[in-house]
């Protein structure tokens, strides 16, 4: 650089030619449009490689791919769980934030600020019910996400930690929605916690059993932690409270945020490898100059073939089209919570009373299976099946580590027969037990003075478990492969699930007493 | 010693860094711990689990009481006064006590008969057994959290 034009560079810069006060009047009345160019810092996305900017620079959008494949916008390929479970979240963020302001996690007067939220707040009865219907769907829609991921063999090719996230995420789901609906301090609330701090404690039924409670006393350890008592009070509730809308949101939101990141960084929902197109493929770039360009294989990349060319060709720009779909699933979801909200109340019942349980004291539908279960024993029950269920759904990409090709249903014809054959066996198998535990009972009635570590280790719960084991292992056996043993097992677990959902919702009456229908429940 | 050509086993940037690395994660760990400390009561927050019950005449012989705010039922047979609290060894839920003396819990179908024994349901245990005692003023003291056998009895 010339020492002439070195000193070009500090020279002062050209004067504006109106004047500084005139250029301050027009930066004032150009002020909007300079926000809204410093907050989108590109033009209007008309070209493609300025749609992908548009995605790329949004530090919101950026969790998309520039380009989405159009398999993934399929209402099959998804249908749409995993972003309605994102949508109902972030509904139960701001309903929730709402109802903290007028909420008192005290004991004298939680009941009382509910009852203020539902019949005095404006607007709060709704926001209330909003709450209480995301929350009730979220559970819904992330169980029925995971039975999709599952069956389409989402799990695989890299995306097995995702799988570990999503279980993660459903343990919190459920822990917040336990958390929450302990807070309105009514009868169900406090018969909820005093189960769910005894389940924690319910590891002593093992160790009494080996009779080393006095040394070892995980059980207690657990009660205590989760109650800061030895009883359900008002250190239990805040302690509930601080998980509520501090603990787990964060975590959660947290992890939502990795598990969706990840699908980004995994090329996508997964989907077959040759989508059968379903209009004319568009230009690519291997098209737009009359397919003249060659390519080469320049990288080292992941499966077994270059696959070079193909890859833009059944792509399109995420903005707008993935977004209209995502704010299009996101609306309805909205809507239809709004309806729900509008229509139908959330439950309150009857102020805590420590004397006297309601009879029956049903838990929510989603911990009814579980509830069943806990009927038969406590540990195994509440601790033993349901982190046995957990880490069985957790490894189940580790263990099943077959190649095939991701994003078909239950693998293809062979697996839907597996599928199909599973559901019918647990059908039967679990109606047939609990018609027989209804009406022959357990151990217990046949050998008054058994050891309670009988039943402990074999009751109707762990008798299910062990079967659908064997089935499974029997499918890997049959079909000589772990993706069918896998169908096998999940469905088994999920029918199982909805079938021991049904029946305590509808056949268990006071005292958890089989009726056929709830008419039936005799009357005081 | 090795030469400089050959390679060190663990060379000593490499050392440094894997220490550097190891104690920090150590002193995260036993951060960790330290903070789930704070949440582990050292005192706990009740009340005095001896309460006087009033004098024996409250309880007659052959007659069951219900003290619901306790949870428990006070019973005086023939050998005395004994104590059974309706607290569901299963997970906590109040057994309702039939006409017939036997107990059933509303969450989970637990039945005790009407000495408290486990006769069908999850419960891994009998109700319990509370300890009576007599206090200087000769009122009846029940201690909710001192389980007793099932055969003592408090002579009135």
């Amino acid at each position: 650089m010339s020492a002439e034009e070195t000193a070009k560079v500090h020279e002062e810069p050209p004067r504006p030619a109106r004047g500084a006060i005139s250029a301050y009047f027009h930066n004032l009345i150009d002020l909007p449009w300079n926000v809204r160019d410093s907050i989108i810092r590109h033009g209007a996305p008309t070209s493609d490689r300025a749609k992908s900017q548009a995605v790329n620079q949004n530090f919101f959008l950026h969790i998309l791919s520039a380009r989405i494949h159009i398999t993934s916008l399929k209402f099959w390929t998804t249908m749409g769980l995993g972003v309605i479970s994102l949508m109902l979240f972030l509904l139960l963020v701001i309903t929730g934030v709402l109802l903290m302001v007028y909420y008192k996690p005290s004991i004298n007067q939680a009941y009382d600020s509910i009852k203020d939220i539902v019949f005095v707040v404006p607007t709060g009865r709704f926001m209330r019910n909003i709450h209480r219907w995301a929350a009730h769907g979220m559970v819904a829609c992330v169980i029925l996400h995971m039975a999709r991921v599952f069956y389409t063999s989402a799990y695989k090719r890299g995306r097995e930690f995702n799988w570990v996230m999503g279980m993660v995420l459903f343990v919190i789901t459920l822990g917040l929605s336990f958390t929450g609906y302990l807070l309105p301090w009514d009868q169900l609330a406090y018969w909820a916690i005093t189960i769910g701090a005894n389940i924690a404690q319910s590891p002593r039924e093992l160790t009494d059993a080996l009779g080393v409670t006095a040394i070892f006393d995980v059980g207690g350890f657990q009660k205590e932690l989760l109650l800061g008592a030895h009883y359900v009070g008002q250190e239990a509730l805040i302690r509930f409270y601080v998980l509520h809308v501090m603990v787990l949101p964060l975590a959660a939101a947290l992890i939502i945020g990795a598990h969706f990141w990840r699908i980004r960084k995994d090329g996508g929902l997964a989907r077959p490898e040759e989508p059968v197109p379903s209009h004319p493929p568009a230009l690519g770039p291997s098209g737009k100059d009359g397919g003249t360009k060659t390519w080469g294989l320049m990288a080292v990349v992941k499966g077994k073939t270059g696959n070079v060319g193909d890859e833009m060709a059944n792509t399109i720009p995420a903005y707008p089209g993935a977004l209209f779909a995502l704010a299009a699933v996101a609306m309805a979801a909205t809507a239809a919570m709004l309806m729900l909200g509008y229509y139908f109340d959330a439950p309150l019942t009857e102020i805590a009373n420590p004397a006297v349980p309601e009879n029956p004291a049903k838990a929510p539908w989603y911990f009814l299976g579980l509830q069943e279960m806990v009927s038969y024993s406590a540990f195994m029950g509440g601790v033993g099946i349901p982190a046995i269920v957990v880490l069985g759904l957790a490894l189940i990409p580790y263990l099943d580590r077959e190649e095939e090709e991701p994003g078909i249903w239950f693998s293809g014809p062979r697996g839907r027969k597996v599928a199909l054959a599973s559901a019918v066996f647990t059908t039967v198998f679990t109606i047939g037990l609990l018609a027989f535990t209804v009406k022959f009972g357990w151990l217990r009635n046949w050998y008054p003075d058994i050891d309670q570590i009988m039943i402990t280790f074999f009751n109707p719960g762990t008798l299910i478990v062990a079967v659908f084991a064997l089935w499974s292992i029997v499918s890997v056996k049959l079909t000589n492969s772990t993706r069918m043993g896998a169908i096998a097992l999940f469905t088994c677990f999920f029918v199982a699930f909805i079938i021991l959902t049904y029946f305590a919702l509808v056949h268990r009456g006071p005292n958890w007493d089989f009726y056929w229908l709830p008419s039936q429940w005799p009357t005081h | 010693m090795p030469g400089r050509l050959e390679p060190e086993p663990l060379p000593r940037r490499d050392f440094l860094g894997l220490s550097a690395i190891w104690s920090a994660i150590l002193a995260f760990v036993a951060a960790a711990l330290g903070a789930v400390r704070l949440p582990m009561p050292a005192v706990f927050p009740e009340s005095n689990s001896r309460v006087k019950l009033g004098h024996a005449e409250r309880f007659p012989r052959g007659s069951a009481t219900h003290l619901s705010d306790l949870r428990i039922w006070v019973y005086h047979d023939a050998a005395g006064l004994y104590a059974l609290s309706s607290v569901c060894t299963h997970l906590g839920c109040v057994a309702g006590r039939s006409k017939d003396g036997t107990f059933k819990c509303p969450c989970h179908g637990s039945v005790f008969d009407v000495a408290g024994k486990v006769v069908a349901g999850p419960a891994p245990k009998r109700l319990n057994p509370l300890e009576l005692s007599l206090a200087p003023d000769g009122q009846i003291v029940v201690d909710t959290r001192r389980f007793t056998g099932a055969e003592s009895r408090l002579k009135v």
